[in-house]
């Protein structure tokens, strides 16, 4: 029932939300989040990295999970690898559902456990050739530790 | 009998190269042991693995602690913590 994606190509977030109620009369609402690449310090792009196979595994893994505690209508994981510059989106979720409080939870927690949970590496690269890798922030381990089950 | 090793990342870019297929010893019977032994075998798989505690690891394709056993024909990849999203 969910999309997975990995691409290299930017994505249409209005065309991915159609599909997900497209000919079906059940979906309430739908949430949306889509992760753009900011301009920090000055980088003039981001180089995501993956590991094919493993990736489309894991963003699964982590669609099920949704599925599994909120009562979601479908779901849309789209993720860009290679090259991508300020501004230009690099990551898409969306959850759909008869009610909004399911459809807003588990677009949280997709976004929060796809970002520690699915193997995706940040390279930046600078305008003076200059290249560092991004380092994992305790905030995201923090973000997806929130809806661990106790 | 071999094991499919699998690079990403900066730990990609230091040892070199982003796969090889090995034949450890009897003796790795796990993540940890196998790090151990692959960081003996060229100055940038050293470098690589100089900081254990900074890599992360899968086998076949899931997360792995350094504790769990890897055994012939695994595939087993190295990587920094990810940052995706």
């Amino acid at each position: 029932m969910a999309t997975i994606r990995v691409q290299e190509a930017p994505f249409d977030a209005g065309a991915e939300q159609a599909a997900l109620a497209a000919g079906r009369a059940d979906v309430g609402g739908i949430a949306a989040f889509t992760g753009l690449c900011r301009a920090d310090d000055g980088i003039a792009a981001l180089v995501l990295e993956h590991y094919p196979g493993m990736t489309e595994r894991a963003l699964a893994g982590i669609a099920a999970e949704a599925e599994a505690r909120w009562p979601l209508t479908g779901c849309t994981i789209i993720h860009r690898v290679g090259r991508i510059t300020p501004g230009e989106p690099i990551v898409l979720v969306l959850a759909a559902s008869a009610h909004r409080t399911a459809a807003l939870e588990a677009c949280a927690f997709l976004i929060d456990w796809l970002k520690t949970g699915a193997p995706f590496w940040k390279r930046e690269e600078f305008s003076d050739g200059r290249e560092r890798w991004v380092e994992a922030k305790a905030s995201d381990d923090a973000a997806a530790g929130r809806w661990r089950k106790g | 009998m071999a094991m499919q090793i699998l690079y990403f990342a900066w730990v990609r870019q230091k040892v070199g190269h982003g796969a090889e297929t090995l034949e450890p010893p009897a003796e790795v019977t796990d993540v940890a042991g196998l790090m151990r032994w692959l960081a003996a075998r060229s100055p940038g798989h050293a470098a690589a693995f100089a900081q254990p505690g900074q890599v992360r690891a899968a086998v076949n394709q899931e997360f792995c602690p350094p504790d769990h056993p890897v055994r012939p024909n695994d595939e087993v990849a190295f990587f920094p913590p990810v940052t995706g999203g």
